[in-house]
């Protein structure tokens, strides 16, 4: 009987995960920023139609970099998830933990078992009301999950633009402008260029908002906005 | 490929998710159970279950948009079951929903019309259309089908505005799912008929907010006079039916100060034909 390769398990989870790092650092960087009544979620996206944040629930917000075809697919489960618990118990029901965690298993799975492991980096972000604190959530091609404060930033260029942030974070979280026009200059330092307002794909989970606190901003909401 | 842990579904529709997955949470869930029922006891199948019933709701055009009114009773044989049901739904920005039927599968098949258009709406980045959302509307009616033979009826009515067209749409359906778009009013429950009526007496094209209000209401307080199963405006306790408007500016609830004093007005008109 012909004996099989041996590769150790180090060595294939090592392949594995510079991989999947390689796809993922192809893509650029997604921010996550809280403000005053809410987050801000920022991307650099030259696409007008194919988005990389969405809304997957009442309070709750998704952010995807790297495959785009793989994140849509986390994306779809994601909103099927939220909308199956939330059809069978009750719309409060619905939470970014359990959701994340869902992420945090799958996503492990498929990089412990397949040979191919997913070449994304997700975003999960709930906007607290009643007093509730915000959370967000970051998950990893191999399904480790980081719960942030504050800020998150996933894709690309993730650790230069986190390190950038935290430079310029603030005491208490900002009014919605502010922190979009930071949001918008720390991209454009890491990408040493001027970004147009088309190219951003910009959406809040704004917890002043009744029902459904997700909204996009169009090029023209967030002109008229860092105008003010 | 196929997500462990998370739900797989290959199409946006919520409905055919569950009816895929999860059986059980689909209004036709029951079948199992009532058809093994109805085979042990062919006599006395599910038809002659008390589940709530009867009603009037209805729609009528009016120049921006539409109005849709319901009352508030649900009987249960000879008994009032429930004095405060709610019979108008709103479904999303643009549409709403009445429905006449048993109430339990009714209450179940508007809320799952709910998440079916907002499910459609996340996953493929658009509202449906008007249409698409009558369509679809009909085909969760049409598989209701198997819980009508056993006495579980449910009966939508559908307004929406239609953004494309910038005009209220109203919908009525049938037992098998068949779709009829109505062009100027409609009602449906045991006082559908009544309500009818009054409409066809006094409805005219392009009548303004406040007149086609009137008209709802009165027609609801003709059909509560004449079929047991319609509840009136309920002086005492303060229960009055309730309205909403679809337009352009999307789905508004007429206040029940509105209704209320409507409703004054026509009982002391009435009440001065006695004398």
């Amino acid at each position: 009987m012909p004996m099989p390769y041996y590769v150790s398990p180090e060595q294939m989870m090592q392949d594995k995960a510079e991989y999947a790092k390689k796809g993922i650092a192809k893509g650029r960087s997604i921010i996550a920023f809280e403000y005053v009544t809410g987050i801000l979620l920022v991307a650099e996206n030259p696409s007008a139609s194919l988005y990389k944040i969405s809304e997957i629930y009442d309070c709750i917000a998704f952010a995807g970099a790297g495959k785009y075809s793989e994140f849509e697919n986390l994306r779809k489960a994601g909103i099927r998830h939220a909308d199956l618990k939330g059809f069978m118990y009750s719309r409060e029901d619905v939470t970014a933990r359990s959701l994340a965690n869902g992420y945090s298993q799958s996503l492990g799975t498929i990089f412990s078992q397949e040979m191919k492991p997913l070449e994304v980096e997700i975003l999960v972000v709930q906007v607290g009301h009643n007093g509730q604190p915000n959370e967000m959530y970051r998950i990893s091609f191999d399904g480790s999950i980081i719960d942030e404060r504050t800020f998150a930033v996933i894709g690309g260029k993730s650790e230069a633009v986190q390190a950038l942030l935290k430079e310029k974070s603030l005491t208490q979280p900002p009014e919605l402008q502010v922190a979009l026009a930071l949001c918008i200059a720390t991209l454009e330092q890491i990408g040493n260029q001027k970004l147009s307002l088309e190219s951003l794909e910009v959406a809040i989970l704004d917890r002043t908002r009744e029902g459904r606190k997700f909204r996009r901003l169009t090029p023209a909401d967030t002109k008229q906005l860092l105008a003010t | 490929m196929k997500l462990p842990y998370l739900p797989n579904h290959d199409d946006p529709s919520f409905f055919d998710f569950l009816t895929q997955h999860h059986p059980a949470l689909t209004p036709t869930g029951r079948s199992g159970f009532l058809q093994a029922q109805a085979s042990l006891e062919p006599m006395r199948g599910a038809s002659s279950m008390n589940v709530p019933h009867a009603t009037t709701v209805l729609a009528i055009k009016y120049q921006q948009g539409v109005v849709i009114a319901g009352d508030r009773r649900a009987t249960e044989g000879f008994q009032i079951a429930e004095r405060r049901i709610e019979k108008v739904f709103k479904i999303d920005e643009y549409s709403a929903m009445a429905i006449a039927g048993a109430a339990g599968p009714c209450i179940e098949m508007a809320k799952l019309f709910q998440v079916e258009l907002e499910h459609y709406e996340k996953l493929e980045g658009v509202q449906l259309s008007c249409e698409g959302k009558a369509n679809k509307l009909g085909q969760m009616v049409k598989a209701n089908l198997p819980m009508v033979f056993q006495g579980l009826v449910v009966m939508p009515l559908y307004v929406g505005y239609d953004l494309k067209r910038t005009e209220g749409r109203i919908f009525k359906y049938d037992l098998a799912g068949g779709r009829y778009e109505e062009s100027d009013y409609h009602a449906i429950g045991s006082g559908g008929k009544d309500a009818r009526n009054t409409m066809r007496e006094h409805f005219l094209k392009g009548l303004a907010e406040p007149d086609a209000l009137k008209l709802a209401l009165l027609a609801l307080y003709n059909a509560a006079d004449d079929d047991v199963g319609t509840g009136g405006p309920d002086l005492v306790r303060g229960i009055y039916p309730t309205a909403k408007i679809v337009n352009a500016a999307g789905i508004t609830d007429v206040s029940e100060q509105q209704i209320r004093s409507i409703y004054d007005g026509l009982i002391a008109t009435r009440r001065s034909k006695e004398n």
